[in-house]
């Protein structure tokens, strides 16, 4: 614990609408319903809520939840950048508040209509970006790359060359979101199971990536209540400790598009990250007994095992065959089914998930869970989290 | 080229000479800057500036007397009833013969669009002002609401009778075919405005790059204070930390580091399926654009390609990399 934040705050309420592909309400609606939902489950009341974080890419303003809510006064309201490698800084920006007593109660939360609203995977839309200002150097669109799926293939394409990954072996990770979601009533894809060659027959997206290797899209929110580990102790759910919490950019970092590295077969942010929750927590790689490894594009999750210490540079496709990151394997990855099975909600339906595995009480619980780790988005400048047991 | 994309480039070629040009000898505006135009003016605004209006107010404030509302420049300058009776304008006058060139073309239509203006100090009573108007710039064609048409802008510039600016102004008009006319024509003949690819913008850390693609040339940013070469471009070496910095013309050989073939969603002004890769240039930088000339099947990691630049739309050229045998 060579940290100071470390296990000085927790997660002790989480909240979310249902997933769906058309909520039919606004995304404000949505984000006051799930962190409506987080209070409920804490045991706590709105006016007990003095702080905020969200997502730059948040539409609904902090202030706008607080009015919805009646919360009567914020002392702390931040938001983080990166689009979903926002996600676990959220909880960092909430624990770091709470622990330097800037505030006693902090709601993170991200809602949107991805959708039936703006979909990501639309691509950028807009022929002439004439205002420099919204984005000040684009080396990408001219060519075609305007999609997070074709910027993350190009990273896939080299893995693949560098380490003689397949196709296949970004389809288990696909077939064991799918595995879990299919017992999770709340997941998009419950009780819809895929197999590896329902994987390699779908069709192509951007080459080598095929359909069942992007995430979903959908509409939702899910919102986390943090306070300080002393008083989780006296509220209504088994709280998840904040063990570890971490942010991480490094060199020559662009927003998924990090190509000019000696080296882009890995993910460096994401090893800044492992190295700091394996610091701050004082764990190890054994000490976790499933994870949450952000899966907005299957690749990713064999680089971020690797860059988390899991296994070895480029024996990530040895590490994940046989079935290891399936509910009863060693290692069971995205339990409520990943971005891929159960929803895309930018990250954050993955750390709700990481608080039911630490409380024991998930739809596919795994068996003796101390810690869990939970990472944030990929490509982009990232963070991560280790929960744990009181 | 059918005979109607004929027509239009010659009708291009034509309204382009126009750029650069005066309207005509410069113009003297008829009346001096006076109260009693001021005073109309301001009644029209609802604009009760004493400083406009009440001499002896006027005297007491930063001005020091009577003054014209800034946004009256353009006024001193209007010539009335004959703007819409072409035959009492001169014959010379080189806007007149623009439009009228649009009118034969099935341009009738105009609108203003829009105006800015920059003020160099405010006019007083007895000023007298004189404005010289150059046709700036003729866009390329665009769709809009109205019809298909050309963005004209006229830059004004007023000077007083020491010939120095006191203000200037641009000026846009649409001139535009009617929309029923358009589709008209549309329907006859033409084929709909093919979609273009997303442009880069272009700032102050990024324009000469894509400029020097307009040209042909594939650039390296080079640091002058280390010689690091560095892309894609930015204002400061990261090595270093000088903001000096040069380029060089890269020689375009280099190899694929690593590439995609694009499928979904097909993105409207590019070709699919669409190659891209990422090339390390033999200089040592590496960059991102489309590979050509190649199937995309027969495309790997490690060969050998070359830049040629290619005109993907009007107006914009990029680097292609096609494979070397």
């Amino acid at each position: 614990m060579s940290n100071s934040l470390s296990e000085r705050a927790a997660i002790v309420g989480i909240g979310a609408t249902e997933f769906s592909k058309a909520s039919g309400r606004s995304e404000l609606q949505l984000a006051l319903e799930a962190a409506k939902a987080a209070i409920d489950d804490a045991g706590l009341e709105p006016a007990d809520v003095d702080g905020m974080v969200t997502f730059t890419m948040e539409s609904s303003e902090e202030i706008a939840v607080a009015r919805g809510l009646g919360i009567p006064k914020l002392t702390h309201f931040s938001r983080v950048h990166f689009g979903g490698g926002a996600a676990c800084g959220t909880v960092q920006q909430a624990a770091m508040a709470v622990a330097t007593g800037v505030s006693k109660a902090v709601i993170c939360y991200r809602g949107f209509n991805e959708r039936s609203g703006r979909r990501f995977g639309a691509g950028r839309q807009g022929r002439t970006p004439d205002i420099p200002a919204a984005l000040p150097t684009d080396w990408y669109a001219p060519f075609g790359l305007v999609t997070p799926a074709a910027w993350v293939a190009m990273f896939a394409r080299r893995y693949m060359h560098e380490y003689g990954a397949t196709s296949e072996d970004f389809g288990r990770v696909a077939v064991a979101d799918r595995r879990h979601a299919a017992t999770n009533p709340k997941a998009w894809f419950y009780d819809r199971p895929i197999s590896l060659e329902d994987h390699q027959k779908s069709r192509w997206i951007v080459e080598p990536l095929h359909l069942l290797d992007c995430c979903q899209e959908s509409d939702g929110a899910v919102a986390l209540l943090v306070t300080s580990s002393e008083r989780a102790r006296d509220l209504r759910q088994p709280p998840a400790i904040i063990r570890a919490s971490a942010q991480g950019s490094s060199f020559e970092q662009e927003m998924m598009t990090s190509y000019y590295r000696d080296d882009i077969s890995g993910l460096d942010e994401m090893g800044l990250v492992g190295d700091q929750l394996w610091e701050m927590s004082g764990l190890r790689p054994d000490d976790i007994r499933t994870a949450v490894i952000y899966d907005h594009f299957t690749p990713f999750v064999l680089t971020q095992l690797e860059e988390l210490g899991f296994c070895k540079r480029g024996e990530a496709r040895h590490f994940i065959a046989d079935g290891r990151i399936e509910l009863d394997g060693e290692l069971p990855l995205n339990t409520h089914g990943g971005q891929l099975g159960e929803a895309y909600i930018h990250g954050m339906n993955g750390i709700a998930e990481g608080v039911r595995q630490v409380r024991g009480s998930a739809v596919n619980q795994v068996d003796a869970v101390e810690n869990v780790l939970v990472t944030a988005g990929t490509g982009v400048p990232t963070s991560g989290l280790i929960l744990g047991r009181a | 080229m059918s005979e109607l994309e004929k027509k239009k480039t010659e009708f291009e070629a034509r309204i382009r000479e126009f750029v650069g040009l005066p309207e005509g000898p410069p113009y003297l505006c008829p009346d001096a800057v006076n109260e009693a135009m001021i005073r109309h003016w301001c009644d029209a605004m609802g604009d009760q500036n004493p400083a406009y209006l009440d001499a002896d107010a006027a005297a007491e404030t930063v001005h020091g007397g009577l003054v014209a509302p800034p946004t009256m420049l353009q006024s001193w300058e209007m010539r009335g009833y004959p703007m819409h009776d072409a035959t009492r304008l001169l014959p010379q006058n080189n806007q007149r013969k623009l439009h009228a060139a649009f009118d034969e073309a099935g341009y009738t239509g105009v609108v203003a669009t829009d105006t800015e203006q920059e003020y160099a100090r405010y006019l007083r009573p007895g000023d007298r002002i004189t404005a010289e108007t150059t046709i700036e710039s003729i866009s390329e064609e665009k769709a809009t609401a109205l019809g298909i048409g050309y963005f004209i802008v006229t830059r004004s510039v007023f000077s007083d009778e020491q010939g120095e600016e006191v203000g200037n102004l641009s000026f846009r008009v649409l001139k535009f075919k009617p929309a029923q006319e358009a589709q008209a024509a549309q329907e006859s003949a033409a084929a709909p405005a093919k979609p273009t690819r997303i442009r880069s913008p272009y700032g102050h850390d990024n324009g000469w790059w894509w400029e020097a693609c307009q040209e042909g040339r594939l650039l390296i940013q080079k640091c002058s204070g280390c010689g690091e070469l560095r892309h894609p471009p930015r204002p400061m070496c990261g090595s270093c930390q000088s903001t000096e910095w040069d380029s060089i013309e890269a020689s375009g050989r280099g190899s694929v580091y690593s590439f995609t073939v694009l499928h979904y969603p097909p993105i409207p002004g590019y070709d699919f399926p669409c190659p891209v890769g990422l090339i390390d240039l033999e200089e040592g930088t590496r960059i991102c654009a489309n590979i050509a000339g190649v199937e995309p099947e027969d495309i790997h990691i490690g060969m050998k390609v070359e830049c040629m630049f290619d005109d993907v739309d009007e107006g914009l050229k990029l680097p292609f990399f096609y494979m070397v045998e």
